[in-house]
């Protein structure tokens, strides 16, 4: 893997054409991250918090 | 494409700057520091009331100005800061022009009116006393949530004005590959605060209808749990953000790169998965939440980022003993830190930080977020005790360490009073210390957080705490008034420096063709700080900070089976 910021130092012609790894993809990936980083607090805090909640019988 | 932009390229590090983001990172950091000012203020107020002994403001005034302090500092200084930190760590570090600066300014104006607006609520309208937390039934008046709406708004634009300048640095190949790991760090602080200004809308947006009359009511659970989801991740922010500048100015004083890219991105990803959920330990008293949702979000997943930040504490300074030791200072396990820069306030802010942030943040957040130990000190003076140590020493002094690098490449500008930069660090970190470890020894000893008189004087059920109790209030309230005195000489030195401070001459802005690249070969600070290192700064190379691990790690588990004793102790069954 050759990685780089700067454009002269990395020319297209160096870019490696063996595959990238699934994990290096989708740290690459900043909007797949941050569907996960949004997703996953939403299921697991907000969602299930809220349907314990609501799941409170009401005094009659 | 090859657009025309403005771009300067700073000589001594050879970081790029992008006429319209420098303006707007500028502009940010002035804000910040401006309600960094506001709330220090009221800070001296905060402290000298919570001194038994001096006990200076009536108590309507006091939660008037704890309310105040509390946005202030925790809302609107740290996350202008970062904003302007999100554009230094795209446009920046990325040698990018910023997507949309049209946009980036009805941000920043949006944050700014809603900062005004809720100030107005709680200082001129005195009828917002409501405490950073808001807690419904506790009604504001409706600005005082327009405020802290139109401010949410605002920095979430700014969020997506980062997230479109990495697309727009991409397109226009100013980088290939991955990102430099400083911007991966504030892509994950970006991640966590759309999530938490999300969740702020979600709540705060029918409480504004409910303080309008339009909506009959709010449920004060349901309240609880998802403005945490925006309280608690809010700070949540300020981890990522300050982390990524550990490892900026880990890179900018010593040249050091990471002890492993992979590690550390992947530890930035524990965050963005599992950080936020920590916020469920503000619950972990409340009725109607299931043991299994409170224990699973905090001693499950909150436990997972609490690993990642330890991997930080140990990468971090890993990464500068391993370059220390390439500069030859490899006698004894501890050369390199004792010949590291303590004169350069970038430096000591920056390992002050990082010290108070895991050994009294750190440790005393596992502490709280057991569900059983939580129970000795939630809703103590023990939790201000602990985030002044995360969010203060950890957040606010990692940022003024990044100061004193900004002032010279940022706003050219020198170091008005160097003498007093050079010791600032210290004596705002030494205060804070002393604030976050008395706080918390007095939430030990059972003294309520956000109580105008502990004593309860002239109740019908007053109530006595052991003198030691008095003494831990007054040690904090004299180191808070030092943290103040270092948080005084921080601001003389940025508001002379900026506008008074003798101005750097350096090569202008100018017009350069974005597709021949926007800066020559990097210097030694920007290849540092704006490079992917596939392969890291080498090997474990760092047994100095091994031994500080083990330090740690005895510390963390001490204190966390004492206080399992300590439970013990209380235990009403015997």
């Amino acid at each position: 893997m050759a990685h780089a910021t700067d454009i002269d130092a990395a020319p297209e012609e160096e870019i490696p054409e063996e595959p990238i790894p699934a994990m290096q993809q989708l740290l690459d990936n900043p909007f797949l991250l941050l569907f996960l980083g949004v997703v996953i607090p939403t299921v697991f805090y907000l969602i299930w918090g809220v349907m314990e909640i609501l799941s409170i019988p009401l005094i009659k | 494409m090859a657009t025309n932009r403005m771009f300067r390229t700073c000589p001594s590090t050879g970081l790029v700057f992008h006429q319209p983001a420098e303006r707007l990172m500028m502009a940010n950091a002035v804000a910040a520091a401006v309600f960094l000012l506001f709330g220090g203020i009221l800070a001296i107020m905060v402290v000298l009331t919570r001194w038994p002994a001096v006990h200076l403001l009536a108590a309507d005034r006091f939660y008037q100005v704890l309310t105040g302090h509390g946005i202030n500092m925790l809302i609107f200084w740290v996350i202008f800061f970062e904003i302007a930190v999100l554009y230094f760590c795209s446009s920046t570090l990325l040698k990018s022009r910023l997507a949309t600066p049209g946009l980036a300014w009805a941000a920043f104006w949006l944050m700014v009116i809603g900062a005004l607006i809720n100030n107005y609520a709680v200082f001129w309208r005195d009828d917002s006393s409501v405490m950073m937390t808001s807690y419904a039934p506790m009604g504001a008046h409706w600005s005082f949530y327009l405020g802290l709406i139109l401010f949410a708004v605002g920095a979430l634009v700014a969020c997506f004005v980062f997230f479109g300048t990495l697309v727009v640095a991409k397109s226009e190949r100013t980088y290939v590959g991955s990102v430099p790991l400083v911007t991966f760090g504030a892509i994950t602080a970006a991640i966590i605060a759309v999530f938490t200004i999300a969740s702020g809308a979600i709540i705060l947006i029918p409480t504004f209808l409910w303080s309008l009359g339009l909506i009959s009511h709010i449920d004060p659970l349901m309240y609880h749990t998802i403005w945490w989801a925006f309280g608690h991740s809010s700070q949540q922010i300020n981890v990522a953000a300050h982390i990524a500048v550990w490892y900026a100015i880990a890179a900018i004083v010593f040249g050091a790169k990471p002890l492993s890219e992979r590690v550390s991105r992947s530890a930035f990803l524990l965050y963005i998965l599992f950080l936020q959920l920590a916020s469920a330990h503000h619950l972990l008293v409340d009725p109607g939440l299931s043991e299994t949702w409170k224990i699973f979000n905090t001693s499950y997943a909150m436990y997972l980022a609490v690993l990642a930040s330890m991997v930080h504490g140990l990468t971090v300074p890993g990464a500068i003993e391993a370059a220390q030791r390439e500069k030859g200072y490899t006698h004894g396990l501890f050369e390199w830190l004792r010949k590291a820069p303590w004169g350069n306030p970038v430096f000591s802010g920056m390992f002050i930080s990082l010290v108070g942030f895991g050994f009294l943040g750190g440790i005393s957040g596992v502490m709280m977020g057991t569900l059983q130990l939580n129970t000795l000190i939630h809703n103590t003076l023990y939790v201000p005790g602990h985030f002044h140590a995360t969010v203060v020493i950890g957040t606010s002094l990692a940022f003024m360490a990044l100061t004193y690098f900004l002032i010279p490449t940022l706003f050219r500008r020198e170091v008005m009073f160097p003498t007093i930069a050079k010791w600032q660090p210290y004596v705002f970190g030494l205060g804070m210390t002393g604030v976050a470890l008395f706080l918390m020894a007095a939430g030990t000893l059972g003294v309520p957080r956000r109580d105008w008189d502990i004593t309860g004087a002239g109740n019908a059920f007053p109530y006595s705490f052991p003198g030691s109790a008095f003494l831990m209030l007054g040690l904090a309230a004299i180191s808070g008034l030092i943290a103040i005195t270092g948080g005084a000489m921080y601001l003389l030195n940025t508001v002379g420096s900026v506008f008074f401070g003798k101005r750097i001459q350096t090569p202008d802005f100018q017009h350069v063709r974005a597709a021949e690249g926007v800066a020559p070969s990097p210097k030694p600070v920007a290849a540092a700080i704006g490079s992917y290192h596939p392969g890291g700064g080498g090997a474990l190379v760092a047994p100095g900070t091994f031994i500080l691990a083990l330090v740690f790690l005895v510390s963390f588990v001490l204190y966390y089976f004492i206080n399992w004793k300590y439970l013990a102790t209380v235990w009403p069954m015997r």
